[in-house]
């Protein structure tokens, strides 16, 4: 009954776009927490009296972050194709949309972390120093440690939103669910195709959105257990 | 000492007399080098020995946070000076913004003043670059109100941290967390984590903590001020303990004058950024010479004048019948069976309208509200009778 519907050649597409789909938006989520984990750390200890103290620096890239967070991510993914060629290679396909979906990635993660990092109580900080540590330290023994749980939750916040944005890229050839759903879904009026592209997608952000939560719970000491 | 770094490059082990028995070896190492050959003379306890504590000096220290924005300059430190010997338990005392909180922070350098010096065990805490002053942070632990234990390490990793950070061996690390556990009484809660723990039991992890790296100072910011009274006096009483087997010099400040008469040697009255008095913790509560001393020890219970009496007062002796004195004893003359022997001596009677028996340290020290009758106060009989005694008096009013 369910192959009446879908032939299965459509459930090799839909398959091979989930794929596709992981693919962009596993590289994309490591690329962006590698570059917006010490982007966000940096721009919560860089304040006036913080412990990497660079006022200017920590306002330029807040601006930096700021700008590339206020553009649309379809505007984002075009703009950026001299730069996407010069590192992909190309500009067309999935490996080369991993570039924009990076670049957006990183300073979204950067303001989450940052947020974490800020909610550490600064009393740890305090007493850390007292103790004789050096900033490196403290960010290594203190600051990440206690904002696990908040980083935890930002990574998983973030994967969900690689996950829609990832939907976009099929403007520039990068393949995905998104793009199956609007050339088939809707371009050659499948609503079946776009009914499944939607529950995959449902199912992915349940599940990123459960593993984060779970994970986040098991590193957050502040919980009591029994 | 050199030959004890040259043994062991790490911090020396940490040196209890309860724990000696099952430590011979540290127990070694302290005779060792407290009869090492070298040792300065007159260095009394000094770093060398069994009692490792340090002393601090201040020498007009003065702190002012510059204006920003809106906000006018702070002076919160004015030319403070301060002389803390080696193994003494100080206490600062002030109310909330009277820059106690500074005052501590400027001895580990986590607040740098802006004139004057901190001069710890001769070194020059606010003249030391940041690595130096890493290194000599080292040689001072901190507990604070709020504990700051990391949420996310259990008791035993939270006093693991200072060692993890001077790069010591897991092995020694371990041996060192679990006799410091030990020493704070809570060796069976090794693995839980701050969540778990009581108020109490967070600040002996705290104070296990500050004691890891062998430190020679011990600062208490407002450690107990977050407990409730029979924590406060177990926390204090471990201090004590610290205070007296380790010889660490311990600084504390608080709001409550109860922490103070508890443990502190001397005292220092802060207000305004300034030591308005300081002295011998026994001295002070005899006779404080500030208001504000007077009111910090007026807050003890049994010290305030009796609150259905103290409606009834009145400036004026005439007509009274009864008046109302404070006395004060300190010493033998606190001892002494003075009301008594004033009842029959001058053939008066005496009401005991309220007050406190008590010692600071080991000094007999008592407070006490006694109603005489006013004629015989304005003869000058009692009066003279109690100068007589060694008894402080003060005329607190008359009552009809």
């Amino acid at each position: 009954m369910f192959s009446d519907l879908i032939s299965p050649a459509i459930v090799n597409l839909i398959v091979g776009s989930t794929l596709e789909t992981l693919y962009m938006v596993a590289i994309a989520a490591l690329i962006g927490t590698l570059a917006g984990l010490p982007l966000g750390i940096f721009l919560a200890t860089s304040g006036k009296g913080e412990l990497f103290e660079a006022v200017t620096v920590n306002r330029v890239l807040g601006l930096v972050v700021n700008a590339t967070r206020s553009t649309p991510f379809i505007i984002l993914v075009v703009a950026i194709i001299p730069f996407t060629r010069l590192v992909a290679g190309t500009s067309i396909g999935t490996t080369a949309a991993i570039v924009p979906l990076s670049i957006a990635a990183a300073p979204f993660i950067a303001r989450i972390v940052e947020a974490a990092v800020r909610e550490v109580d600064q009393g740890l900080v305090e007493a850390s120093l007292a103790m004789g540590a050096t900033p490196l330290q403290i960010v290594r023994k203190v600051l990440i440690p206690e904002a696990l749980p908040g980083l935890v939750l930002g990574v998983t916040l973030s994967v969900v939103s690689l996950l829609s944005n990832s939907a976009m890229v099929g403007a520039v050839g990068g393949g995905g669910l998104g793009d199956l759903g609007i050339r088939y879904g809707y371009q050659r009026f499948m609503p079946e195709v776009m009914l499944i592209v939607v529950v995959v997608l449902i199912v992915l952000v349940q599940s990123v959105q459960s593993l984060g939560e779970t994970l986040a719970k098991k590193v957050n000491r502040r919980l009591r257990r029994h | 000492m050199m030959l004890q770094n040259a043994a062991a490059p790490s911090f020396p082990p940490i040196l209890f007399r309860d724990l000696a028995a099952t430590a011979p070896m540290a127990a070694g190492e302290a005779f060792r080098a407290a009869g090492a050959p070298g040792k300065a003379p007159g260095n009394g306890q000094g770093r060398d020995g069994v009692a490792g504590g340090a002393s601090i000096v201040l020498r007009n220290v003065s702190k002012t946070f510059p204006a920003r924005g809106a906000d006018a300059a702070v002076t919160a430190l004015e030319d403070i000076s301060l002389e803390i010997p080696r193994g003494e338990i100080y206490g600062v005392i002030g109310r909330s913004g009277a820059g106690k909180s500074t005052l501590i922070r400027t001895i580990n350098g986590l607040e740098r003043p802006t004139g004057g010096e901190v001069i710890v065990d001769g070194v020059v805490v606010n003249r030391l670059d940041d690595a130096a002053l890493r290194a000599e942070r080292r040689k001072i632990g901190m507990i604070f109100q709020h504990f700051n234990l990391l949420s996310s390490r259990s008791a035993f990793d939270n006093v693991a941290l200072p060692l993890e950070l001077s790069g010591l061996s897991r092995a020694a690390i371990r041996e060192r967390v679990e006799r410091l556990l030990d020493l704070v009484g809570l060796a069976d809660k090794r693995d839980r984590y701050p969540v778990e723990l009581s108020g109490g039991q967070k600040q002996r992890v705290g104070i296990a903590r500050a004691l890891a790296t062998d430190p020679k100072v011990l600062l208490s910011d407002e450690a107990t001020s977050a407990l409730d009274p029979e924590t406060t006096r177990s926390i204090l009483a471990l201090l004590a303990r610290v205070n007296a087997e380790l010889g660490v010099t311990i600084v504390l400040i608080t709001h409550e004058m109860a922490v103070i008469k508890e443990i502190c040697h001397r005292v220092g009255v802060i207000e305004a950024g300034r030591i308005i008095e300081e002295g011998p913790v026994a001295e002070v509560f005899a006779h404080p010479r500030t208001a504000t001393a007077r009111s910090f020890i007026g807050s003890l219970p049994g010290r305030e004048i009796p609150a259905a009496l103290a409606g009834r007062l009145r400036d004026d002796p005439a007509g009274a019948t009864q008046s109302v004195l404070r006395l004060t004893l300190t010493g033998a003359a606190a001892s002494q069976p003075l009301v008594t022997r004033l009842a029959r001596e001058l053939g008066i009677d005496i009401a005991l309208l309220g007050g406190q028996i008590d010692s600071i340290g080991s000094l007999p020290f008592a407070l006490l509200y006694v109603g005489v009758p006013t004629p015989a106060w304005a003869s000058g009989a009692v009066g003279a009778a109690l100068e007589a005694a060694g008894a402080r008096t003060e005329v607190i009013g008359h009552v009809l």
